[in-house]
């Protein structure tokens, strides 16, 4: 069993009656094994967000099972164990953030689990490094960009020492460098501290740089795999409302026309490669 | 003659505070009736504010905006006019729904301006029309609708107000894929057929280069670039500079010119695909000779 491990999972909206639901997730099962970094695509509407949402027990499966760490997401008590290991980050950062002083909005957290200040004053100077906002440790948070804030939120979430952060678009509202931020944030996170990342985005080239792509239709997972696995299957992407990188569609559109280029390039870097090697010929 | 242009338009928060900060700082732009002009900056370069002047949200510190060549501020009392003829659609626009029906909240905008129910509705049918709205939606509660159609119907309830000028901030945002084609498609298709002039701020550099006709590049409250698409993203190198970007495929096709191949620069997948077959079969013309 993985660390999150989805089991058969269905969940309906109810509407506010209480009656006509509304399905949204048709049985999924999903292992998400402990430091691995997944990307979660699928168009609006394809249950990305409720699925992830399950995995820190905002919401609770209608039939089947979410354990986080073998704790089963439906035992009330194991709530507060599960949130402690399972941060969420959201779209939208300013409403994310609580505190009129960035230090004081990190410290939220650790100071609701009743951590010692001592420790606290530590988990939030090791978070701001982590994020490398430290400089801004005593800034207000309306006076940073968009991509500050969002690591700011992500500061929030690593000072109660989570083992794994999903993040629901956390670049969606966010200027080109601001996205390169917070990106850059969360590969370092995965890489130097070992903390499972689960992404939800629709931006193709930030699902590029993930362990595993999962891509959700309908409800239900509609293929998964690595990036290369998944962004090689063009048509199917297309065919399911979604998109790849401008770089794999280039080079597959011209493959398609009968170059020789590799069956799936990337990004940029591997594009350009294909094509001087070709034009060199 | 441009429809809408701006004279050394400085705006300032806080004037005369120690809080003073020159937000939009000397900006001298037109732009020209019936285009679709893309405006880029990275977060806090002036781009919010600048528009929020264009239909007299903001009254400038120094300067003048100039609507169909009459300075915006002549008369005071009369700003909320400017405010029909350049509609705003500000980001998350869909949190701003609150009729009982969609039809209702589309009519909105128009019933402000003194049309009756009949031709609100009328309008309202139209935009929705534009905005890519199903018909069958009209009667539904705007909280039954999913995003990308609470989005559209907030649009359409700036459309119907039939501005002469139409600013979207951001749009497309949390969108996905096809949701954001589908809508910045019809939007241009509204363009098209009213012969409307667009204002798309975005921080999509491919929206911006599929769409656009040309380019306004914001930085630090100045007017750094106005030009067209592809002059603009063009100057990749500057754009960075900026912390901004071009699109992928345009930055792919820009390396291979650094590297001395001579492809020109492009600003779609389309047009890359066609320069690179271009250069692929002189190739193959040469090796064969």
């Amino acid at each position: 069993m993985g660390y999150i491990s989805a089991q058969n999972v269905t969940f309906a909206y109810e509407n506010n009656e209480g009656e006509e639901k509304n399905e949204v997730l048709h049985g999924v099962s999903l292992d998400i094994k402990k430091g691995e970094f997944v990307a979660l695509l699928g168009h609006n509407g394809s249950g990305k967000s409720t699925l992830a949402k399950h995995f820190n027990a905002m919401l609770l499966p209608c039939g089947g099972k979410v354990y986080v760490d073998g704790l089963d997401t439906m035992d009330e008590a194991l709530k507060i164990e599960i949130r402690r290991r399972v941060g969420l980050v959201l779209q939208n950062p300013d409403n994310q953030l609580v505190a009129s002083i960035v230090e004081e909005d990190v410290a939220f957290g650790p100071e609701n689990l009743g951590i010692a200040p001592p420790e606290i004053r530590k988990r939030v100077d090791d978070a701001l490094k982590a994020v490398e906002m430290y400089d801004y440790r005593l800034s207000a948070p309306y006076k940073l960009s968009g991509g500050q804030k969002q690591r700011i939120a992500i500061a929030g979430i690593i000072a109660m020492e989570p083992d794994c952060i999903v993040l629901d678009e956390p670049t969606a509202m966010l200027d080109p460098r601001g996205r390169d931020e917070v990106l850059h944030t969360i590969h370092k996170l995965n890489n130097e501290n070992g903390i499972t990342i689960v992404l939800i985005t629709h931006y193709m080239d930030e699902a590029v740089g993930a362990d595993r792509v999962v891509v959700m239709d309908e409800g239900k997972v509609l293929t998964q795999g690595t990036p290369r696995e998944v962004f090689s299957q063009v048509e199917l992407l297309k065919e399911h409302e979604l998109d790849v990188p401008q770089a794999t569609e280039l080079a597959w559109r011209l493959r398609k026309e009968g170059y020789d280029l590799p069956e799936c390039v990337l990004n940029s870097d591997e594009c350009v490669a294909a094509l001087e090697h070709l034009l060199n010929r | 003659m441009f429809v809408l242009e701006t004279k050394n338009l400085t705006y300032t928060y806080g004037a005369g505070t120690p809080f003073e900060k020159t937000a939009v700082d000397n900006v001298n732009i037109g732009v020209k009736k019936g285009e679709f002009l893309g405006i880029i900056g990275h977060t806090g370069s002036g781009k919010s504010t600048f528009i929020q002047t264009l239909n007299g949200l903001l009254r400038p510190t120094k300067g003048i905006v100039l609507l169909n060549g009459k300075d915006i501020w002549e008369e005071p009392k009369k700003i909320r006019s400017v405010r029909f003829q350049v509609g705003m659609v500000f980001q998350y626009p869909e949190h701003q729904l609150f009729e009982e029906t969609v039809l209702k909240d589309i009519c909105f905008g128009p019933g402000n301006m003194g049309l009756d129910k009949q031709a609100a509705e009328k309008r309202a049918r139209l935009a929705a029309q534009f905005a890519g709205l199903p018909e069958e939606l009209l009667d539904k509660s705007p909280f039954e609708l999913s995003g990308g159609q609470k989005r559209r119907a907030a649009i359409a309830g700036v459309i119907a107000m039939d501005p002469d000028v139409l600013i979207l901030d951001e749009p497309t945002a949390g969108l996905d894929p096809q949701g954001r084609d589908r809508l910045l498609e019809q939007i241009s298709g509204y363009q098209k057929k009213r012969g409307n002039t667009i204002l798309l701020v975005s921080h999509s550099m491919e929206d911006i280069a599929r769409f656009a006709d040309r380019v306004l590049v914001m930085n630090a409250g100045k007017a750094v670039m106005l030009d067209t698409t592809a002059n603009v993203f063009a100057r990749g190198r500057e754009l960075e500079s900026m912390g901004l970007r071009v699109p992928q495929v345009t930055g792919i096709l820009l390396t291979l010119q650094e590297k001395g191949y001579p492809v020109h620069p492009v600003l779609t997948v389309d047009e890359a695909v066609e320069e690179l077959r271009l250069l692929l079969k002189k190739g193959d013309a040469h090796r064969g000779a």
